[in-house]
């Protein structure tokens, strides 16, 4: 079987892997670097808890395949906040309860910091609409679009100190 | 499992020397939000998968003297950006727009949704309404045909073994003129067309029509033309009479399949009812141009 070498960035980490050309980003990610946090639901691109970001945009990353990331920078659930220093998403998904299971949350906390970090602002029904692709069976998702709007707030009123304490 | 090449050339020469070499054995893969399903459904078992991201003319966007050309991998996301391609084909963008979720945008494409040839795909009535052209590469050269003559029957086009498709022409519309494209699914996101209808419209100096193209999707093998509507509308105001009349024409047109989304007199019933809205829209679409 050939074998592609792939060099890309990973959350900012330069990696290089050898994968199979039907081996998905999904796969390369989970069973070659590790990184465990992006889940896998559906393979089919519905349920978007396999979320990632390449080269700044949001996709499924079960519907890439691993040889097409060779060259691109990769932005998976590991390179959002610490376990020392959580993500505004991912304090404000424990607040609200926005996640039982949890298999839903990286997608979700990954396609909703992409949506945050374009849109500090949005609203209750951008926020619907943009993750109309991240299927959740728990929540009922009320509580995940409570969670995005309060983290969207939290981290607009970040944003302004930044700027006031640069001012200073 | 079958062994599986992956080649991501340059040039548009070199994804035709690789079609030609494997003979129908390989599959062009732009964004890949159709293709890495059929593969991992076991629908398909290509030997070779050509990347087309990587070869320029399918990867841009380049404004010509009488339109704007779309690489075929181009993706939503990025033409969804093209504020100036927005404003002059507002149906093609929004249909494009309307396919999957945030992520499938990151990734699906014109040309993908174009080849995939599926009776329901959104974009496609969209770009026919719009007069839109396919630029095919081959080895004798590059050949244009018109997006209404790409697709044979669901899932077949008219691609050689050793063609692909590079861009998608959108020829530049007149002053008075806009169009619109409008879709029924179950919900309100991320589902396929139960039906889609796409309208393309022109006024004249009294705001009446002067030109209209209607294309439904989903109520037949492929998108469909509705040959009656020009005549139907062209010389009159787009009022209840005219639409009502174009409606029935819609109805008239559609050969629909009975499935889990829709039955035969449903699909038929709305093709009706949404290409009178797309119309609608197309048309307060040009009115408030003229106001600028």
């Amino acid at each position: 079987m050939n074998k592609h070498h792939v060099s890309m960035s990973v959350n900012g980490d330069p990696v290089e892997i050898l994968c199979e050309t039907q081996q998905t980003l999904l796969d390369c990610l989970r069973d070659e670097l590790y990184l465990t946090g992006t889940k896998e639901g559906c393979s089919t691109g519905d349920c978007g808890a396999c979320s990632v970001t390449l080269n700044g945009r949001l996709v499924c990353s079960c519907l890439v395949l691993g040889v097409e990331a060779n060259g691109c920078d990769i932005q998976t659930i590991e390179g959002i906040g610490s376990e020392e220093s959580l993500h505004p998403l991912q304090k404000t998904f424990l607040e609200e309860a926005a996640l039982q299971c949890g298999v839903c949350t990286p997608g979700f906390i990954v396609a909703a910091k992409a949506l945050l970090d374009e849109k500090p602002d949005p609203s209750e029904e951008e926020i619907r609409y943009w993750l109309a692709g991240n299927l959740c069976r728990c929540t009922g998702y009320d509580k995940i679009i409570k969670a995005v709007i309060k983290a969207a707030k939290i981290m607009r009123e970040e944003n302004e100190q930044r700027t006031n304490r640069r001012a200073r | 499992m079958h062994q599986m090449n992956f080649a991501s050339p340059k040039t548009v020469a070199g994804a035709i020397k690789l079609l030609a070499q494997n003979k129908g054995k390989s599959r062009v893969l732009a964004g890949g939000t159709d293709l890495l399903v059929q593969l991992r459904m076991g629908k398909i078992q290509p030997k070779v998968i050509i990347d087309i991201k990587n070869i320029k003319e399918a990867n841009q966007i380049t404004t010509e003297k009488n339109g704007v050309r779309i690489g075929a991998a181009v993706s939503g996301a990025i033409l969804g950006e093209c504020d100036h391609i927005k404003s002059n084909w507002p149906g093609v963008v929004e249909a494009l727009e309307l396919i999957g979720s945030t992520q499938i945008q990151g990734r699906a494409s014109l040309g993908g949704n174009l080849c995939n040839g599926s009776p329901a795909a959104d974009s496609v009535p969209a770009l026919i309404a719009n007069e839109a052209i396919c630029r095919i590469a081959g080895p004798n050269g590059k050949r244009d045909v018109k997006v209404q003559n790409f697709v044979k029957s669901p899932g077949k086009t008219i691609l050689k073994r050793d063609e692909m498709l590079t861009s998608l022409f959108l020829p530049n519309r007149p002053a008075k003129s806009s169009s619109a494209y409008l879709r029924l699914i179950p919900r309100t996101e991320m589902d396929i067309a139960v039906v889609g209808a796409a309208a393309f419209l022109t006024l004249d100096e009294n705001n009446k029509c002067l030109d209209a193209v209607i294309c439904l999707g989903a109520v037949a093998p492929k998108a469909t033309v509705v040959k009656t509507a020009k005549k139907i509308l062209a010389g009159n105001e787009i009022n209840n009479d005219s639409l009502a009349s174009l409606a029935m024409a819609c109805e008239n047109t559609c050969d629909p399949i009975n499935d889990a989304r829709g039955t035969v007199a449903y699909r038929t019933k709305v093709a009706g009812v949404l290409a009178r809205r797309a119309v609608q829209i197309a048309h307060k679409r040009i009115l408030e141009k003229g106001n600028l």
